[in-house]
């Protein structure tokens, strides 16, 4: 009784035909089988883990004036290394589509499964569950290495501290929504140097563009920059002119899934 | 059965397919000749659903392909030989797309065999030749078993033994039932392959024959080839 209501269920999806699951099969059999994911991703941790130790293994506390001892947050400066960390994990989301432009296999992938928004969604899911996978490791690694090094006199942060535990656990989701925001320009542009650049744009060129501007317009406008977002989700010690960390990740949520909207419509109208 | 009715295809200021409709049938190879740059690639394309007509329509077993349930195991395609990542093995690159539309890794490992390749499956497919290329993409074309196959210029970097091998495989294909479009800009190569000929210049249907009738016409099934595409080959060199 139980074998023939599996091998009926598995008929009825023998019928409906190929969906989500089938092409994020073929999604993370892609992304798997390509010698610069593990590269990339393994530069990405080591970025983390090199940078947390770099500036938490030199903290001068001692020397510190009273206000810079009283803004000192020993978490946020565990996860410096997401400034460069950023820009690999966006050029990785990009990469993600705009080499099966470049090589031709984007007709594969389309010959193989036509309902294109379908596959962007697919390809999505797979980035964002590599790459917050990979977040989250670096970014504990990150934290706990950069405590361990971190000398008195200087307060050390643990996990139970309040806010600790969501700054960290933020700071390995930031990546993976960098990521598909990457991807969505990528499906965009399709050439993987002018979505290179556009990712550099939006996460460096951008905040520059900024400070052009009065402080006041700075002060109400730059808390919306994905730069400034970071910022957010990873700061224990509350600063002036920023979102509060739930609402930053709503909002650059919101970024990751317009930036795949306006990915898939693109895919959509345009010819392969 | 494929059914191309009215296809317009324009990229800017030129028409690359123009008002075109034919029908391929199964049970028998049917050849798309043409000069290059005639539509060819661009019709195949449309068949498959890349490229977007103008106006008209292509249906497969009269459904158009992003309606197809399960794509590769209705049409099987090569487009262009080297579209695949240079970096990924070759059967990497086939579990992939098995994935997509649940085919067994059994069936990765038979086409490899069909194929050929399977000494070379683990190579990066990048380090492959242009021979080997074709071969691969051979292999997901057949990758689902499909009865409609579409070929865009097959034998290209084939040497002999790997052309005879195609044209060999082809028939037996077509024997079996199933549809098989295979476009070349040589007529004498489709000669010895297709029964059924659908001969296209400057995007437009020149004719929809058979290489019996074609050669029939008299004089050798070049020079009927010539006469049918003069004044539409785009590229032609100084007599």
């Amino acid at each position: 009784m139980s074998t023939m209501a599996v091998s009926n269920r598995s008929a009825d999806r023998m019928r409906g035909g190929y969906g989500f699951r089938a092409v994020a099969g073929m999604e993370w059999e892609k992304l798997r089988t390509v010698r610069s994911t593990w590269s990339l991703l393994g530069v990405f941790t080591a970025c983390m883990i090199g940078f947390s130790l770099l500036v938490l293994g030199h903290e001068n506390y001692g020397q510190m004036s009273a206000a810079d001892r009283a803004s000192f947050d020993p978490t946020s400066d565990s996860f410096l290394g997401l400034v460069l960390g950023q820009l690999l994990i966006g050029t990785f989301g990009a990469l993600a589509i705009t080499t099966e432009f470049s090589s031709g296999t984007i007709r594969a992938t389309f010959a193989a499964a036509p309902r294109r928004p379908l596959v962007l969604a697919a390809k999505a899911a797979v980035l964002g569950a590599v790459t917050l996978a990979a977040g989250e490791i670096s970014a504990f690694a990150a934290f706990l290495a950069g405590q361990a090094v971190l000398k008195a006199p200087a307060p050390q942060a643990t996990l139970g501290q309040p806010g600790v535990l969501r700054a960290v656990l933020m700071a390995g989701a930031y990546p993976a929504l960098i990521a598909v925001i990457g991807l969505g320009i990528g499906a965009i542009i399709r050439h993987t140097a002018g979505a290179i650049c556009a990712v550099v744009s939006l996460v460096f060129v951008l905040p520059l563009l900024f400070g052009a501007l009065g402080t006041s317009v700075q002060d109400q406008t730059q808390k919306f920059l994905p730069d400034t977002m970071r910022n957010a989700l990873v700061s224990v010690k509350p600063t002036a002119h920023l979102l509060s960390p739930g609402l930053t990740l709503f909002v650059l949520s919101g970024y990751a899934l317009l930036a795949l909207a306006a990915g898939a419509w693109v895919l959509a109208r345009r010819d392969a | 059965m494929i059914e191309a009715r009215g296809l317009v295809k324009h990229y800017r200021s030129t028409h690359a397919v123009d008002n075109l409709s034919f029908d391929v049938r199964p049970g028998t190879v049917t050849g798309f000749l043409g000069p290059n740059g005639a539509g060819k690639s661009t019709t195949m394309r449309m068949i498959m659903g890349l490229d977007r007509p103008d106006a008209g329509q292509v249906t497969i077993g009269r459904r158009s392909y992003a309606d197809l349930r399960w794509p590769l195991r209705e049409v099987g395609a090569l487009l262009d030989a080297r579209a695949f990542h240079p970096g990924r093995t070759a059967r990497a690159h086939l579990t992939a797309l098995a994935a997509s539309n649940a085919i067994t890794r059994q069936r990765v490992e038979e086409v490899l065999a069909i194929t050929g390749i399977d000494k070379a499956a683990d190579r990066r497919a990048g380090k492959f030749s242009l021979g080997m290329s074709q071969r691969l993409g051979i292999a997901a074309a057949l990758l689902g078993d499909p009865q409609v196959l579409l070929l865009d210029e097959p034998v290209n970097g084939l040497d002999p033994e790997g052309i005879r091998w195609i044209r060999n495989m082809l028939k037996g294909l077509a024997a079996q039932g199933r549809t098989v479009l295979v476009s070349s800009h040589l007529i004498s190569e489709i000669a010895q392959t297709a029964e059924a000929l659908i001969v296209i210049g400057r995007g437009q249907l020149l004719a929809q024959t058979t290489v019996a009738r074609l050669s029939a016409g008299g004089g050798s099934l070049e020079e009927a080839f010539f006469r049918l595409t003069e004044g539409v080959t785009d590229y032609s060199g100084r007599r």
